[in-house]
């Protein structure tokens, strides 16, 4: 067995050293990173997978810190991917996500891996997106991605998360900008963190401000929860919103699901009727067996013919 | 800007504070010093318990560890990280300690795996090019 394959496996049987190595794997060698995603991909898809994002002393890491216990609660295990940025200049990078959450370190049930962008635009690492599937086939019920302090560009979230969480808090000033400007189509549930901040219903009171501009129709509302991260409160109700949004997600994929299916009853069954018909019509008027004979006298072959008889009955 | 060599393997350093210190001025100090030399450094905070400083290089899979203490109390905390290490199979991974170590316990602490001790005062530079010197090559 190839060192890769050896990983793999160890990754597909929960082992941490090896799901720390196939992380360092997707990060480093592109070429071992898609053996062994190939080799993990069947297992995966059964997490859940919830973005955080927000403007930079949100309170990202500590809410991060108290869902995780409350997950734990729960009876399902997690895993957390923390990203910070990359210095463009030095191309090194402090990891200080971490601080706020090295007490689940010890949890056999949680596994937090730090991250840097490696100067990738969009708010997370290009190797985050292999990272949530090594821990999705790792068994991890729940993953949850941290993006760097975000602006209005990192909404790369979008493209790894099936929930994205947009963190805010009062008293950050103008952030509410980002907001508008790109977070607030990629938020399937806000947060408004600090919330026992006396300015804090403001904050509230702003976002949904922003979300009446927005008049399009749709399926899911983001709700906006207040939380206190610091405490813990307002945490298992933003969990039950996550479960909320999990639950549509099922249900809209559901119905795509039924609505696949009945289209291709539908076309099938179309088909069926239109040929039939036609058939019976060309043979009551005996241009069927006409066609035919000259088919097998080569005079014709079959797809002109049918051409040629479709073009005639559409006149 | 840094040019960004597609085959360059990032050094990851934990940089680790074990036991009771209060402050964590001088593993701020060197965790920034090797971050500007093109490192990716973890942090994790005062007052971690040897279980967790390599639990938490096991998960985020670190080439180096640098141990920070000010208490005294490292002949009793670090051989327990280096026992762990070696129980968990992290074996090739390079530790340095620094902070308040006096002279007469370093050849203990070298017995026991610690590779360096760097002292208080030491230059961050020369910690930077220790540690580019001496972080294990690896292929995964």
């Amino acid at each position: 067995m190839s060192k890769v394959e050896e990983i793999a496996k160890g990754v597909l049987a929960g082992d941490k050293r090896s799901i720390a190595k196939a992380i360092t794997i997707v990060e480093n060698k592109p070429e071992e990173a898609q053996r062994l995603i190939a080799a993990i991909y069947p297992h995966t898809g059964k997490a859940h997978i919830i973005g955080l994002t927000g403007p930079g002393g949100a309170g990202k890491s500590t809410l991060i810190e108290k869902m995780v216990r409350e997950y734990r609660r729960r009876g399902k295990t997690v895993g957390v991917i923390a990203v910070d940025p990359t210095s463009p200049f030095t191309g090194g990078a402090f990891l200080g996500d971490r601080i706020r959450m090295q007490e689940l370190t010890m949890d056999e049930g949680v596994f937090i891996r730090s991250m840097a962008t490696r100067n990738n635009p969009g708010g997370i690492a290009k190797a985050t997106k292999d990272a949530v599937k090594i821990l999705d086939a790792a068994g991890k019920d729940v993953i949850i991605v941290e993006t760097v302090g975000a602006g209005q560009s990192e909404v790369d979230i979008v493209k790894v998360a099936q929930t994205v969480v947009v963190v805010h808090a009062p008293g950050l000033g103008d952030e509410i900008q980002a907001i508008k400007a790109g977070l607030m189509e990629i938020a399937d549930i806000f947060v408004v963190n600090k919330a026992d901040r006396e300015n804090a219903d403001k904050t509230v009171i702003d976002i949904q401000a922003v979300l009446q501009l927005d008049d399009r129709v749709k399926a899911w509302n983001p709700p906006i929860v207040k939380t206190v991260a610091v405490t813990g409160e307002g945490v298992p109700q933003l969990l039950d919103k996550i479960e909320e949004h999990r639950q549509f997600l099922q249900r809209e994929l559901l119905q795509k699901r039924s609505w696949e299916k009945a289209q291709a009853e539908l076309v099938e069954a179309i088909r069926d009727k239109v040929t039939s018909s036609i058939i019976e019509k060309l043979k009551r008027e005996k241009r069927f067996e006409k066609i035919l004979q000259q088919i097998v006298n080569r005079e014709i072959d079959p797809a002109t013919a049918a051409e040629k008889l479709l073009n005639q009955e559409m006149e | 800007m840094q040019s960004e060599g597609k085959s360059e393997r990032k050094i990851r350093v934990l940089i680790a504070k074990p036991g009771l210190d209060s402050h964590d001025r001088g593993a701020k100090v060197v965790a920034r010093a090797l971050r500007d030399a093109g490192m990716e450094v973890i942090y994790t905070g005062l007052r971690q318990t040897p279980e967790q400083i390599v639990e938490t290089a096991l998960q985020e899979d670190v080439d180096v560890i640098g141990l920070s203490i000010l208490s005294g109390a490292h002949m009793a905390l670090f051989p327990r990280i280096m026992e762990l290490l070696k129980e968990k199979g992290l074996t090739d991974v390079l530790v340095f300690a620094g902070g308040i170590i006096p002279e007469e316990d370093i050849p203990e602490l070298k017995k026991i795996g610690i590779r360096e001790v760097f002292g208080p005062g030491t230059p961050t530079d020369k910690i930077v090019k220790y540690v580019l010197e001496n972080a294990p090559k690896r292929e995964h």
